[in-house]
């Protein structure tokens, strides 16, 4: 059960194969079984059982809230959730407890999602793994073999996702299947008064259409993205996608994003200044993390963000501030916003060329295993990583990254799929199709976990890898 | 000095009227800004405006001073400016804090309409441009009651530019002479406010409170003086003066202070200093270390704020979604200098007097209802509402809707004044003792007290006769032209006659009699 779409379990649901609240045990146990993971930082399980109870009372009556309700979800620890502590994996947020829902979490227990914890991160989100600000909710999906999708910038609430940088942070969402991915994005999507920079349409649930006819699709393949790096796994997967979609009928042109190789840069500029920016509260007065210190109010400040942020948060501090200086001003800020337009400026004119959907890698290889990882340094990593996927972000466009097949070392491998700004609908519906033809093996975890000697492995090659 | 309480009233309430000493300080083509802030508490702030004064010293060349004031005014609204959180006066601390004002991660801004309402119409008022479009920043440094780390702001493209105010200054002798001068407005910007910080020096710490800072209107003042014609000097600022009267007295020090380095040979450093309201001098302010640099940056939650006028409106328009610069001007009430202007023409009365009525809240309206009800002329009404009244007022530190005298009463007092059935000192007993008891008519009392002035002509004349035959020695003092004589016959005369006989009519009858 755990190992079905979303759809194919909210089914189950409706014809009591399968109970919300045993559907929640069931979860639980296996949160339980793969804690050397360490995917969760907490556990909300008192409050899970109570939504899963509740979820079941209603189907029991008949009146379920929806496609979602009693379906257990996770959401990441940079969220607000109302009485469920709130980390971002950090020490400056160490018991902290919010007293409010962020608005995409009230909207998912609006519809009766079961919320299982919050899930581990990055600090703050700044390494390879962030929030979708740079790529992070598709190139950990494309690591681990499943959907992650970056909604358009201004589709769904940004009210209680604790920000990194508020121009290209986007919640964003990771399923099983494509479709599992709309169904979300119907209950996320859509205008929240209290997130200035959403659109007015009010949003609405729907159903993705299953494309057939590919005939009339124009995929565009950015030029700039056959980087050297790219391992040649990748770029066969890509060109093999490639080959799909004009052998189906599609009409696949090689396109031209001609400021690409400036974006890392840019990026670099924009984030550490709204990063420099957004942690400016993080103080210790009002909440969080507070030092002991307490001989006048600044050295108390300055002592608290010592002790509260690690090194890549507070270095990514001290850059913003300098790229903010009045003298640096016009010549890193203003600069890096003019470049920016211009990134973004390059995705309008291919699109208006005709393309409808580009499609690029979202990674340069598979998972590196940890101890490769950890032999470059935190901005090295993110600049190889994010180069698919952060230009995206600046622009606010939305993409898709859908798995594709396994490498040789059997680890999954992703493709990316960019639309134009508030198209969404229309990219998942390709990126449906491509799903469809391509069949990949979604992990079953449940099984791995049940082959006995497996885990005993896992856990080894965990306790190893995971020591700091 | 003539008319004191005009001129306290004008310091104290109204800044733009200002009353100079003669030989001082004139103002002359200045320029105001004011920025409109709000959040906790929300505030105008102004912007470099220029008062240009000139001060001359015996023998020397003269010296110019230019004065720039950065006034902050909170708005009135029931919500703060990006908050939904309440605005209360005297609420207990941080009662008035949402998630947004204690900056809670995750939280974000939104703009409340009323106070975008109330800067479009600040800007109308005082004949600014209206962008259409204006932008918000973010203002970043670390204090305790800002918890952000940053204030919102306009920075790079405020609301409304390129006003100005037109007001009038009392010069000459008795300040009878009343020159009308323009003030330039540079912006108007909105601005979130800050909290309250109260020190406690005893346990070394301070308290914060987040519902809003302290002072409805606050006033930075910028300062430079320079020779006419040469280049503009370095300027200081002196920060936080919360009242007219304090403002005028900080900035002729500084004026003074900086006319006296420079002719000593000393240099004037760009630095911020506090008005010392015991010591009535500007002083450095020790925190202040080093250049601030505020790392200005773009707030990415705002999306830029668009106005509207009618001509460019989109069609179909949600009315609850824009705003249009026209309607609001529809909306402005008439604006003072209007209601002055007209105060005077409908009642010819002085255009110091006009000032006053607009200045005391209330007051307007109260004279207007008496005038309404009464036959007396209306330079008595106002010398009567300016003079006895209001001092009545503050002498108890009463505002005008806490007057136990209503206009009606007011009113009936001042008709019995006017057809002569008592006699104006006679008024004036009545007044005190409306004051002190309600309830009681100005008829009654006057019955009560018997204080109708006598009516009988004929009756004075005797009693007139009868005194000057009981002092002839007055009257010897009188015939050889003593003018306090007459003033003791007066005297007598109105003891007999137990006040009720009109001074001026007795003394008619005394010359009438002596001449005879």
């Amino acid at each position: 059960m755990l190992g079905r779409t979303l759809q194919e379990v909210s089914a189950a649901l409706k014809q009591g194969q399968i109970t919300p609240v045993e559907l929640c045990q069931k979860c639980l146990s296996l949160i339980k079984k793969t804690k050397f993971l360490n995917a969760y930082i907490t556990i909300s399980e008192e409050v899970a059982l109570k939504q899963a109870e509740e979820s079941e009372k209603r189907y029991k009556k008949g009146h379920s809230l929806g496609a979602l309700d009693g379906i257990p979800v996770a959401v990441k620890d940079n969220f607000s959730t109302s009485g469920i502590e709130t980390t971002c994996a950090s020490n400056m947020l160490k018991g902290y407890v919010p007293p409010y829902n962020a608005t995409v979490v009230q909207r998912l227990l609006d519809q009766g999602a079961v919320l299982m914890g919050k899930t581990n991160l990055d600090e703050f989100a700044m390494g390879a793994l962030g929030s979708d600000t740079g790529g992070s909710t598709r190139n950990p999906a494309a690591h681990c073999g499943i959907v992650g999708f970056k909604p358009s910038y201004g589709l769904v609430s940004r009210h209680g996702l604790i920000p990194l940088v508020n121009s290209m942070d986007v919640p964003g969402i990771l399923t099983r299947c494509v479709d599992d991915a709309a169904t979300v994005l119907g209950v996320l999507a859509g205008h929240d008064p209290k997130d200035s920079t959403t659109i007015q349409d009010p949003g609405k649930p729907f159903m993705l259409s299953s494309l057939t006819d590919v005939s009339k699709l124009c995929i565009g393949i950015p030029k700039e993205y056959l980087v050297p790096e790219l391992s040649s796994e990748v770029r066969s997967f890509w060109s093999k996608a490639a080959n799909l979609f004009e052998s189906e009928g599609a009409k696949v042109i090689e396109v031209s994003l001609p400021h690409t190789s400036y974006s890392i840069v840019c990026y670099h500029v924009l984030c550490t200044s709204e990063v420099a920016s957004n942690m400016a509260r993080f103080d210790g007065l009002e909440y969080g993390h507070r030092c002991d210190i307490d001989v006048s109010t600044e050295a108390m400040y300055a002592a608290t963000r010592r002790e509260g942020f690690n090194d890549v948060v507070r270095g990514r501090i001290l850059a913003g501030n300098f790229f903010l200086l009045k003298e640096n001003y016009a010549n890193y800020f203003i600069k890096a916003q003019k470049v920016r337009r211009l990134i973004a400026n390059d995705f309008v004119n291919v699109f208006n060329s005709g393309v409808d959907v580009l499609l690029t890698p979202t990674t340069l290889s598979e998972a590196v295993p940890y101890l490769e990882f950890i032999k470059e340094d935190n901005r090295t990593r993110s600049a190889q990583d994010d180069i698919f996927t952060q230009a995206v972000n600046m622009a606010g466009l939305p993409a898709v990254s859908v798995p594709v097949a396994l490498s040789n070392q059997g680890l999954p491998v992703g493709l990316q799929f960019i639309g134009r700004a508030f198209c969404d609908q229309q990219l998942l519906t390709v990126a449906k199709w491509f799903e469809k033809q391509v069949q990949f093996p979604v992990i079953q975890l449940q099984e791995l976990m049940d082959d006995c000697s497996s885990v005993f492995e896992i856990e080894k090659l965990a306790s190893v890898s995971l020591k700091q | 000095m003539a008319a004191p309480m005009l001129r306290g009233r004008c310091l104290g309430r109204c800044w733009a009227l200002a009353c100079i000493d003669s030989g001082s300080r004139h103002g002359r083509g200045a320029a105001t800004g004011f920025t409109s802030s709000g959040k906790r508490g929300q505030s105008f702030v102004a912007q470099q405006p220029l008062l240009t004064a000139q001060k001359s010293r015996k023998g020397e060349h003269k010296w110019a001073a230019v004065v720039g004031l950065e006034i902050h005014a909170q708005i009135a609204s029931n919500s703060k400016l990006f908050s939904g959180s309440q605005v209360h006066f005297a609420a207990p601390p941080n009662s008035l804090v949402s998630f947004f004002d204690a900056s809670l991660p995750g939280t974000l801004p939104v703009l409340n309409r009323r106070c975008v309402e109330a800067a479009v119409m600040t800007g109308l008022a005082l004949n600014c441009h209206i962008n259409k479009k204006s932008l918000f920043d973010r203002k970043h440094y670390f204090y305790a009651d800002l918890p952000a780390g940053y204030q919102i702001t306009q920075q790079r493209l405020p609301i409304a530019v390129n006003g100005s105010l037109a007001y009038s200054v009392c010069v000459g002798k008795k300040w009878r002479q009343v020159i009308t001068k323009t003030v330039r407005i540079k912006q108007i910007q909105l601005e979130q406010d800050s909290g309250k910080s109260l020190h406690d020096e005893l346990r070394s710490q301070t308290l914060i409170d987040l519902n809003r800072a302290e002072g409805q209107l606050r006033v930075d003042a910028n300062i430079s003086v320079h020779h006419p014609g040469e280049p503009l000097g370095v300027r200081t600022e002196v920060k936080n003066l919360n009242s007219a009267r304090f403002l005028a007295r900080a900035i002729d020090y500084e004026i003074q202070r900086q006319i006296n380095e420079l002719e000593n040979g000393c240099e004037i450093l760009n630095e911020t200093r506090s008005f010392d309201y015991k010591l009535g001098c500007t002083v450095p302010m020790r925190d202040k270390e080093g250049k601030q640099d505020y790392r200005f940056m773009p707030e990415p939650n705002l999306p830029p704020l668009l106005l509207y006028d009618t001509a460019s409106l989109p069609a179909g328009a949600d009315p609850q979604q824009v705003i249009n610069i026209d309607r609001i001007r529809e909306q402005l009430p008439e604006l003072p200098s209007e209601t002055r202007e007209k105060l005077i023409q409908q009642y010819g009365i002085l255009p110091e007097h006009s000032f006053a009525l607009l200045n005391e809240v209330g007051l307007l309206e109260f004279f207007q209802n008496v005038i309404k009800e009464t036959r007396a002329e209306p330079k008595k009404v106002t010398s009567w509402v300016l003079n006895i009244f209001l001092g009545f007022l503050k002498q108890r530190n009463l505002a005008v809707n806490e007057s136990p005298v209503t206009p009606s009463v007011l009113a009936e007092l001042l008709n019995l004044l006017d057809r002569k059935v008592i006699s104006s000192a006679a008024a004036k007993q009545v007044f005190e003792e409306l004051w002190r008891s309600k309830g009681k008519t100005p008829s009654q009392i006057v019955s009560e007290r018997k204080l109708e002035l006598m009516q009988d002509e004929e009756a004075l004349e005797r009693v007139c006769h009868a005194v000057m035959e009981g002092h002839p020695q007055v009257v010897m003092d009188m015939k050889r032209g003593n003018p306090r004589a007459i003033n003791k016959l007066i005297g007598l005369v109105r003891k007999v006659t137990h006040n009720r006989a009109d001074p001026t009519v007795i003394k008619e009858i005394l010359e009438k009699q002596l001449s005879s």
